[in-house]
């Protein structure tokens, strides 16, 4: 009697446990990220945040009682390779969404795949062709080149500095740079003096900055990836050039300090919240979250979290509210995403809509300064 | 166009160039001696550096001690080099051989990248970033220790290879290999001789540039080109033609960044290639059967 008592409750307990397994079957999310090669600089964060957030979000029980898989594959910054692995992505493993690629060329060449098989792209690169004309499937997280020329040049206005001289860099960020530099500079009554460029392996600017000291400048905005800007601000220190040194986003971080050392003192440059997340007063909506990556990611792997894997860690997070809201389907993701509503994450707070897939404004970005080897805000 | 703008191009073009020249002479020693090119020579620049780094972070050293360290650690990375790629090949063809360094110097930079990551790295200047004003152009301190660096390897060099029986016996070797092995030189080592000067002033190379453009596993490529572009320019001498060679491409480069468009820069070093190599094979100084030491 006892024992058929003990069977009994065994098999109610197995059923139980095999049915509650059976329900839980993990939700896969697709990721492509250019971990390494060139682009390396962006994926390897993006995976690391990425892998980061799917685990917590599933040590703590996952979303809807269900876990979430993050299959991710590395693009090496390749086009061609983003585009046969988000097939594979769709085809061979079913995933529901898929979040990056790190670039936009590899973004440009996945577009008409994830098009094509009707499953919501969650972009992690900047260019804003993605998303402009928008593209049903498509959805970006990173910010926009055109905000940070915005904010740059919203400063220069307010303080009449409408002379400027723009050196960029000659790939594709540089040069997606240069064309927003260009075509938002009539807007805000800015004159551009000089337009240079430089290549990104490129060890001595001395003769692009010589050139623009010679004009009559009141300001250089510089648009790079590390190390190419840190070179700049070196020999604009040695050239003894007085005039305000903007940089890009593309440089926000601690190694840019590092690597241009005294030379970086005083270099404005516009950035995503992160890297100035606890001098954030806490009316700010994107605070909690801003800490609680940051804080995590040096955690689990010891370094700073950058708004790269920001980029990630948003796009994560986005499909997460999207599975909360009982979407466990390519169709009915994609239609949660478009109703995201202030979502305060690391880039900004995002608001997507139909007519809208960047889901980002102006105050996504803040203007910080260095000054004693860190950031402060600029008012 | 002023005069100070001039200045600094030039002045800017002269420390730029002293680093092609040290990298190129580097590729006209081993040329010299063993009739190929190594294009493996760039990841010598790089060793220098990172391993300069190293030495300064992990084992805290300082910088006067740091930099021996990795020059030595460079050096020997050279000898390994030499003797675990080049020596034990059968059929020692300049393809093969060129192929060879081409292969070694991709293993290097993978080592590199696994060993010091993906990230640039600085070190620092070897005497303060005051900038010291020439008659209206700046130049740093460490621009001067370039120059007067380049002045001494060169000088050590023209004395070695004039000098001393091993040097002679390089020139020997670079005359005509059978002939001087005939008089008893043993080639085989004047080639292992030749590997580790030239990655030894890789190093130097590397470290005494690293201050002011930094450096990471993949700088080699880009400075092994234009180096290698300064001794095409010097007709692959290990004396002051290559050098001059280097400074002529680092003011040429400058200039050009400076007065016509900075889109130009390593185009122009590759236009001055192509057109020495069709027009003066033999460099810009060179009688076309010049001595090459």
């Amino acid at each position: 009697m006892n024992i058929r008592c003990v069977s009994v409750l065994v098999m109610f307990v197995t059923v139980l446990f095999s049915s509650a397994v059976f329900a839980a079957a993990p939700i896969k999310i697709g990721a492509l990220f250019a971990v390494t090669g060139p682009a390396a600089f962006l994926g390897e964060p993006e995976r690391n945040s990425a892998k980061m957030v799917v685990d917590e979000i599933n040590k703590a029980g996952g979303v809807q009682g269900r876990k979430l898989e993050l299959i991710s594959y590395d693009t090496t910054g390749d086009a061609t390779k983003a585009v046969q692995l988000a097939t594979k992505l769709i085809k061979d493993d079913k995933v529901v969404a898929i979040i990056g690629p790190s670039t936009t060329g590899e973004t440009m060449a996945v577009i008409p795949v994830a098009e094509k098989e009707q499953v919501p792209l969650i972009s992690c690169s900047a260019g804003s062709k993605i998303s402009d004309p928008v593209k049903k499937w498509i959805f970006k997280t990173a910010q926009n080149d055109s905000l940070a020329v915005g904010r740059i040049y919203e400063y220069l206005q307010k303080n009449k500095q409408t002379n400027v001289s723009i050196l960029t860099v000659s790939d594709g960020f540089g040069s997606s740079g240069r064309e927003q530099l260009k075509a938002q500079a009539a807007k805000y009554g800015i004159t551009i003096v000089s337009d240079d460029t430089y290549g990104p392996k490129d060890t001595d600017m001395t003769a692009q900055l010589t050139k623009i000291r010679g004009s009559h400048a009141q300001a250089i905005i510089c648009w790079g990836t590390n190390p190419g800007p840190a070179v700049i601000a070196k020999n604009a220190k040695q050239l003894g050039i007085k005039i305000p040194l903007f940089m890009s986003h593309g440089v926000s971080s601690k190694k840019f300090i590092e690597l241009a050392g005294d030379a970086a003192e005083g270099i404005k440059l516009p950035s995503g919240k992160v890297v100035v997340a606890d001098l954030l007063p806490n009316s700010d909506q994107q605070k909690k979250a801003l800490m609680a990556f940051v804080k995590d990611y040096q955690n689990h792997f010891k370094a700073e979290g950058d708004h790269f894997g920001g980029h990630a860690w948003d796009a994560v997070m986005l499909i997460k509210t999207a599975i909360e809201k009982g979407a466990d389907t390519p169709v009915a993701i994609r239609d949660q995403l478009e109703k995201v509503k202030g979502f305060a994450g690391i880039g900004g707070s995002f608001t997507y809509s139909a007519q809208d897939h960047a889901g980002l404004g102006k105050d996504a970005f803040v203007l910080v300064e260095v000054k004693n080897k860190d950031w402060v805000i600029v008012k | 166009m002023q005069f100070d703008q001039i200045l600094q191009y030039v002045l800017s073009g002269l420390s730029t160039g002293a680093i092609y020249a040290l990298i190129g002479i580097g590729f006209s020693i081993i040329y010299n001696a063993t009739g190929i090119i190594n294009f493996a020579q760039g990841e010598f620049v790089m060793l220098g550096g990172l391993l300069t780094l190293s030495f300064l972070d992990l084992f805290k050293l300082p910088l006067w001690a740091a930099i021996p360290c990795a020059v030595a650690v460079s050096t020997v990375a050279g000898l390994v080099f030499e003797r675990l790629a080049i020596r034990p090949l059968r059929q020692p063809t300049p393809i093969n051989l060129v192929i060879i360094t081409i292969g070694g110097s991709i293993l290097i930079r993978g080592l590199a990248m696994l060993v010091w990551g993906k990230d640039t790295h600085s070190i620092p200047s070897f005497s303060g970033d005051i900038p010291i004003i020439i008659g209206g152009a700046t130049i740093l301190p460490q621009h001067l220790w370039i120059l007067a660096i380049t002045l001494v390897i060169i000088i050590v060099n023209k004395f070695y290879f004039y000098y001393t029986i091993s040097g002679k016996a390089m020139r020997a070797c670079s005359y005509n290999r059978r002939a001087a092995s005939l008089v008893g030189i043993d080639v085989r080592r004047m080639v292992l001789f030749s590997f580790i000067i030239s990655s030894a002033m890789g190093a130097v190379a590397g470290i005494i540039v690293a201050p002011l453009t930094m450096t990471a596993y993949d700088v080699g490529v880009m400075l092994g080109l234009k180096g290698f572009c300064a001794a095409i320019i010097g007709g692959m001498s290990s004396g002051i033609s290559t050098v001059i060679g280097g400074l002529i491409l680092g003011v040429l480069e400058s200039l050009g960044a400076g007065l016509i468009s900075s889109g130009y820069k390593d185009a122009i070093a590759f236009i001055i290639l192509l057109l020495i190599l069709f027009i003066r094979p033999q460099g810009l100084f060179g009688k076309a059967d010049s001595e090459r030491v």
